[in-house]
């Protein structure tokens, strides 16, 4: 019995297209590479994400990230969602280069559209499989010289089991019970190591990402206070909408020194 | 006619001038150690992931069973290490369906070696020690540079703590510098005992090892697996 729904099994699941599917022949167009194209690739980021954190709870892992995207130093985008949802049990976040994570959304959407067509029980892809998939990619990608600049967490739920692992463009990938992209994992991990247990809630972790979200947006220039927290569990995936963090900039009235106004500490 | 270049009306790209090249390679840290014994092997790394000053990972292994005689532990760049690893296992496993046993230790050593060449000139940034006992019972041990040249010895280290750790083997275990001293056959406890003091060692001054340690001891009878805490600071 043919069980492969017309798919050739031995091609490779991802050929370099954003699909399976050849767009030519139902009148589309597909870029093919030429000889005399000139050769390009990433020497460093130019539209950036900073941290992504995630932490995982008891029946869950929860996944936060801000909505701003720099242009060096300038806050060029300023509602962008770098958390995407690939399947039931799967979700990522991405700091770094954004137009490579856009990149990288499009070839594991499909990834994962082609293994769930071709598996005969229509299982949704494992987020291990995924993980393991995209390190492969990551990998490689540094192996040409031409690297993918993000540093992706994958988060996932399945079958009673949380998963969180995190990979960048090396190829350098591990799982762990929380984690923290760039600046994060300077100003929020030790916040994350020090608050973390097994069995905590997912109201805890939610609040404890908020928290840790709030000190990056007082110390990491490129942070913003607009940010999504989003969980996958036991009661599925909740891509969150943005919410605004509240923050208190009181202790600017007791500095001094810094703005020219005040040169002394004020007389209590 | 000569033509004008039209100026360009958007803002310059943020560092045209020096563009950040990229490197391929990262050291992630670690210590691994091997001692053999007469008829056995301690094989010992500990499971601390860094970049830069940063703690990554408490908890990625180095230390993995290539066979039921045959282990390996590998410092460096962690990229690497799990890349090297995979295909090994890979090999080492159509090499079990190609010949219906497994690779001997003596074998897997050479493997190794041709492996690292392999890539002689983009290489895997590892540095491994091999253990295991051999197809005569007899425990060994390898030790390996990046590229592929390798010794047998009767104990390796490798890594970040090296510097530390390798004059201690030389001094406890070759017993060198001890004129006096008789070498004797010492048991495989011992020698996990020792190795876990030097691992401790290495984690008390080598800010890139600490956290856990992983032991495993290999006979003829298998592999025994072990695991210690270090510092966690």
């Amino acid at each position: 019995m043919d069980s492969s729904y017309g798919l050739d099994l031995n091609k490779p699941l991802y050929d370099g297209r954003y699909s399976w599917f050849d767009h030519s022949k139902f009148g589309g167009t597909v870029y093919e590479p030429k000889p005399n194209d000139p050769s390009t690739r990433t020497t460093d980021p130019i539209v950036t994400g900073t941290s992504v954190l995630a932490v995982k709870y008891k029946g869950g892992v929860a996944i936060a990230a801000d909505t701003l995207l720099s242009y060096g130093s300038l806050a060029r985008f300023r509602d962008i969602r770098r958390i995407h949802k690939l399947n039931e049990h799967t979700i990522i976040g991405s700091s770094g280069e954004y137009s490579d994570f856009q990149y990288i959304t499009r070839m594991l959407d499909d990834v994962v559209t082609d293994n769930h067509i071709a598996d005969n029980n229509l299982q949704p892809m494992d987020p291990k499989s995924i993980f393991s998939y995209l390190s492969r990619v990551m990998y490689q990608r540094r192996n040409k010289q031409d690297p993918l600049y993000n540093n992706i967490v994958v988060a996932g739920y399945r079958n009673g089991e949380s998963f969180l692992g995190s990979v960048d463009l090396l190829g350098t990938h591990y799982q762990d019970d929380h984690i923290a992209t760039g600046f994060g994992d300077h100003i929020a991990r030790p916040l994350l190591r020090n608050a973390y247990k097994p069995d905590l809630t997912k109201e805890e972790a939610v609040k404890l990402l908020e928290k840790c979200l709030t000190v990056l947006f007082y110390r990491d220039a490129r942070a913003y206070y607009r940010v999504q927290i989003c969980t996958i569990g036991e009661d599925g995936v909740n891509i969150a909408e943005p919410q605004v963090l509240q923050t208190d900039w009181s202790v600017g009235n007791v500095t001094y020194g810094y703005d020219g106004r005040r040169t002394a500490l004020p007389q209590a | 006619m000569q033509t004008v270049e039209p100026v360009l009306a958007c803002a310059p790209l943020p560092n045209v001038k020096e563009q950040g090249r990229f490197s391929p390679y990262t050291n992630n840290g670690g210590t691994v150690i091997a001692v053999a014994g007469k008829d056995f092997c301690v094989i010992a790394g500990d499971t601390r992931m860094s970049e830069g000053y940063s703690i990554t990972s408490r908890n990625v292994s180095k230390v993995i069973q290539l066979t039921s005689k045959c282990v390996l532990a590998s410092s460096g760049m962690q990229a690497d290490i799990a890349t090297l690893h995979k295909l090994l296992l890979i090999r080492l496993e159509q090499y079990k369906h190609q010949n219906g046993r497994e690779m001997s230790t003596t074998s897997i050593a050479q493997l190794l070696g041709n492996t690292l060449y392999g890539k002689r000139f983009f290489p895997y940034y590892t540095f491994n020690v091999l253990g295991g006992v051999d197809d005569k019972g007899v425990g060994c041990a390898y030790s390996y540079d990046a590229v592929g040249s390798f010794e047998r010895t009767p104990y390796s280290s490798s890594g970040t703590g090296q510097q530390l750790v390798q004059p201690l083997l030389d001094n406890q275990v070759a017993k060198k510098h001890q004129p006096n001293v008789l070498k004797v056959d010492v048991s495989a406890k011992e020698v996990e005992e020792f190795v876990r003091d030097a691992m401790t060692s290495a984690g008390e001054r080598d800010i890139y090892t600490g956290d856990h340690v992983e032991v495993k001891t290999v006979t003829a009878n298998g592999v025994v697996h072990q695991r210690f805490d270090l510092k966690f600071d």
